[in-house]
């Protein structure tokens, strides 16, 4: 056992680290210092310096515009992005469909998608729920008609996230409506600048434009934009869930939060000294903190697998459980510590710039235990795949 | 990064799970629960002889030569089935004091014939007023010209019942002192006391002890600074064996839960249960992955770096164990709370491997109060 990483891959941390000092522009290194809230453009920004560097998808196999990196210079390039407090990139493309495409997409669709994800030329969005087909996925009703060479598309998506921003979405749609609910869905990429395409923002809980309802009118889609088969959706989407669940374990962002709210904890006082020099205060922090670091050491077992190629284990599936819960008692603890000052609301000058990203974020990350399948649908899917407990 | 255990540490793994299931099932331990001893000189030679008791100790003097993860992979796999010889009390905490403290000569005469099975060992460190403060050490340590006179008392001293050997501090002119005192001296005198999980330690009195100077462990005063450092190996082992706990209660009510029907269906068809057995999984495969970390720290020398992964593990212990712990014997519902069932007996001592070494509050306590927990500022 070894919890140290070599020389080599120290000696690439550090090359990684300078770099980012360098190629991040000064505007975003502010932000990143204070409120850290990045818009989607400064995000598009970032992806196009990563870009240009060729390490904007460092998880994609190099023929494809991977790095070539190994599990551990994988990680280690995350970790500095996010201690740098760099933008995050849109996931939909590059962690989404990219992926699934590389596994599962024809050679057109490979050449025709994968370079536009890479380069942000093309952003993506997510159609897969539905206002009536939340948890139950597999219950959606948007249809999509077999018209010979291609589908009409009809129905309506919702949280179809960053939707406003992208060109292209990837969506579930009925196919069969006479099959087993999950054997009539057919996985379709969707162009949204297509006629009868609607998109509707809609605001988060933080106030930040990320939700949309995406309107389908009698569009047209040509077939040659199935992936995976016609009636294999749901093979598609349980393969896409694989790349979500470590996404979501949510180390960066806990990290990120433990830091601002230990920041905010040094300028705030109780009884004449700042919070953070009270046992009180350091005793709550160091609670999540200790929590933060057992649920780090599981995302490294899983880390430690990927390295050596091997699937990672079980333990893997309670990374978005727990990290998800973790950040929202982290965004909720960095609220306790603003007391009054966890009022304010998007205003400017008024509290530390950092103390202003708190409360959006508080409130988006509710979504947290909601998005990427609903944390008891999580346990459903637990007790039964891996503690094998009997179905009712 | 590596989270493997290399071949050899496996193979002791397997062996030592092996023992446990064949040769010491839970009604070996429920057996010896009413014994005198609480459990088997024999079975503890056994151990001396497969080599589980040198584990960690160099082989100069008659050890294995390896280190803290070898120890806690035998504490996990004792702690599945409850095996109740005291490896915890006479390797990490007598023979590890030992080893840190101890010269040559004290090696030889008491940590070899451990290390071989003959012998057991205690640590006499806690006091009525210490609780977990181990420099906290009122027992005196007087200079007679000869040696040293040995006055105090010790309370809950783990095998002390039993042990060949105690290992006391004592606050000699120079500081907190360590001294080999033998179980039999003039002026030892013990109660045994039950503990909870059905073992047993000793309250200790020592009226004017007579020791030689070759008792002494090194120097006068060099004592608090090594229990601190023994106080850590043992925090991670008691985390260790926690595993081994949590993993055995979580198996057996999953299993429980597959099994016990009501309503005509089994209960853990139940979302409401599966739910909550999905929780005890992930508390349990925390614990599993801190512990990784402490048992690997325990053998690292920057204090900092060593105790916040070992109080971040013992923590864990303290909540998401104790939680396991608790669900476990609320799925098993009524049976649960019998003394006839063996979860119960898995919950007490879960509880007590809480209660020792630091409880939640102290590690809390240690980890919020360590310079590098506001240094981590960017």
């Amino acid at each position: 056992m070894d919890l140290t990483f070599t020389e080599e891959e120290e000696a690439f941390r550090q090359e990684v680290r300078a770099w980012i000092q360098d190629a991040m522009p000064e505007d975003m290194r502010e932000t990143a210092r204070g409120a850290g809230g990045f818009t989607p453009e400064d995000s598009a920004t970032w992806h196009k310096i990563l870009y240009d560097k060729g390490w904007v998808a460092p998880h994609w196999p190099a023929d494809f515009g991977g790095t070539g990196w190994d599990a551990a210079r994988r990680f280690i390039f995350n970790e500095e992005m996010e201690v740098a407090g760099a933008p995050p990139l849109s996931v939909f493309g590059l962690s989404m469909v990219g992926p699934l495409l590389i596994s599962f997409g024809t050679d057109a669709q490979k050449k025709r998608f994968l370079p536009k994800i890479l380069s942000a030329e093309e952003f993506w969005c997510q159609g897969y729920s539905e206002p009536g087909s939340g948890s139950d996925l597999a219950s959606l009703r948007a249809t999509a008609e077999d018209a010979g060479d291609h589908f009409i598309v009809n129905g309506q998506k919702t949280w179809t996230s960053y939707a406003q921003y992208a060109d292209w979405i990837f969506c579930l749609v009925r196919t069969d409506q006479s099959v087993k609910k999950q054997a009539g869905i057919t996985f379709l990429l969707i162009d949204l600048k297509s006629p009868g395409v609607e998109v509707k923002p809609m605001m988060t809980l933080g106030h930040t434009p990320a939700f949309c309802d995406t309107f389908f009118d009698n569009v047209k889609v040509p077939k040659k934009n199935v992936v995976g088969g016609i009636n294999q959706g749901w093979t598609m989407a349980k393969a896409l869930l694989g790349h979500e669940r470590t996404l979501l374990a949510m180390i960066g962002p806990s990290r990120n939060v433990l830091q601002k709210l230990k920041r905010i904890a040094a300028h705030k006082t109780v009884n004449g000294r700042p919070m953070l020099e009270d046992p009180v205060w350091r005793a709550k922090i160091a609670r999540l903190e200790m929590r933060f670091r057992a649920h780090l050491m599981v995302s490294y077992r899983a880390l430690a697998d990927q390295q050596k190629g091997k699937t990672p284990g079980p333990e893997s599936s309670i990374l978005k459980l727990v990290g998800t819960k973790l950040i929202q008692e982290l965004t909720e603890l960095a609220m306790e510590v603003m007391g009054e000052s966890s009022l304010t609301w998007y205003n400017d000058g008024i509290c530390l710039p950092v103390e202003e990203s708190i409360g959006p974020y508080f409130c988006y990350e509710r979504a947290a235990t909601i998005y990427g399948g609903s944390n008891e649908i999580q346990r459903n899917v637990i007790a039964k795949m891996i503690l094998q407990l009997p179905s009712s | 990064m590596d989270f493997e255990l290399d071949q050899d540490q496996q193979m002791l793994a397997k062996t030592v799970a092996d023992f446990a299931r064949n040769e010491s099932p839970v009604e070996r331990f429920r057996k010896l629960r009413d014994d005198d001893i609480g459990y088997d000189p024999e079975a503890w030679q056994q151990m001396g002889e497969l080599g589980w008791l040198g584990v960690p100790f160099p082989e100069s003097v008659g050890g294995f030569g390896g280190g803290f993860i070898e120890c806690a992979m035998v504490l996990e796999n004792l702690a599945t089935t409850l095996v109740p010889e005291p490896y915890l009390a006479s390797v990490v905490l007598g023979g590890m004091t030992l080893a840190r403290a101890g010269d040559a000569a004290q090696h030889e005469a008491y940590l070899t014939p451990m290390i071989e099975g003959e012998t057991t060992l205690a640590l006499a460190y806690s006091e009525v007023q210490s609780r977990y403060d181990v420099s906290s050490v009122d027992t005196s340590a007087t200079p007679d010209g000869n040696g040293y006179e040995i006055s105090g008392e010790k309370i809950w001293v783990l095998n002390g019942h039993r042990a060949d050997q105690l290992i006391v501090s004592a606050q000699a002119p120079g500081g907190v002192t360590l001294f080999v005192v033998p179980r039999d001296a003039d002026g030892v005198d013990m109660t045994i006391a039950k503990t909870i999980d059905g073992q047993k330690a000793a309250f200790i009195r020592f009226e004017g002890v007579a020791l030689g100077e070759d008792a002494r462990l090194g120097e006068e005063g060099s004592g608090a600074a090594v229990l601190d450092r023994i106080m850590d190996y043992a925090a991670a082992a008691a985390v260790a064996e926690g595993v081994g706990i949590a993993t055995t209660m979580l198996q057996m009510t999953v299993d429980y839960l597959g099994m016990r029907e009501q309503f005509g269906v089994k209960i853990g068809s139940f979302q409401g249960l599966q739910h909550r057995a999905v929780d005890m999984y992930a508390e349990t495969e925390l614990l599993r992955s801190i512990s990784i970390a402490a048992m690997v720290r325990a053998d690292e020398d920057d204090g900092s770096v060593r105790r916040g992964d070992i109080s971040a593990a013992k923590y864990q212990l303290a909540t998401g164990g104790i939680w396991v712990a608790q669900q476990s014997l609320q799925l098993h519902g009524g049976i649960g709370v019998t003394d006839e069932h063996d979860i119960g007996l898995y919950f007490k001592r879960m509880y007590a491997l809480n209660a020792l070494f630091g409880d939640q509050e102290h590690h809390v306590a240690r980890f919020a109060s360590d310079p590098s927990f506001a240094e981590a500022l960017v």
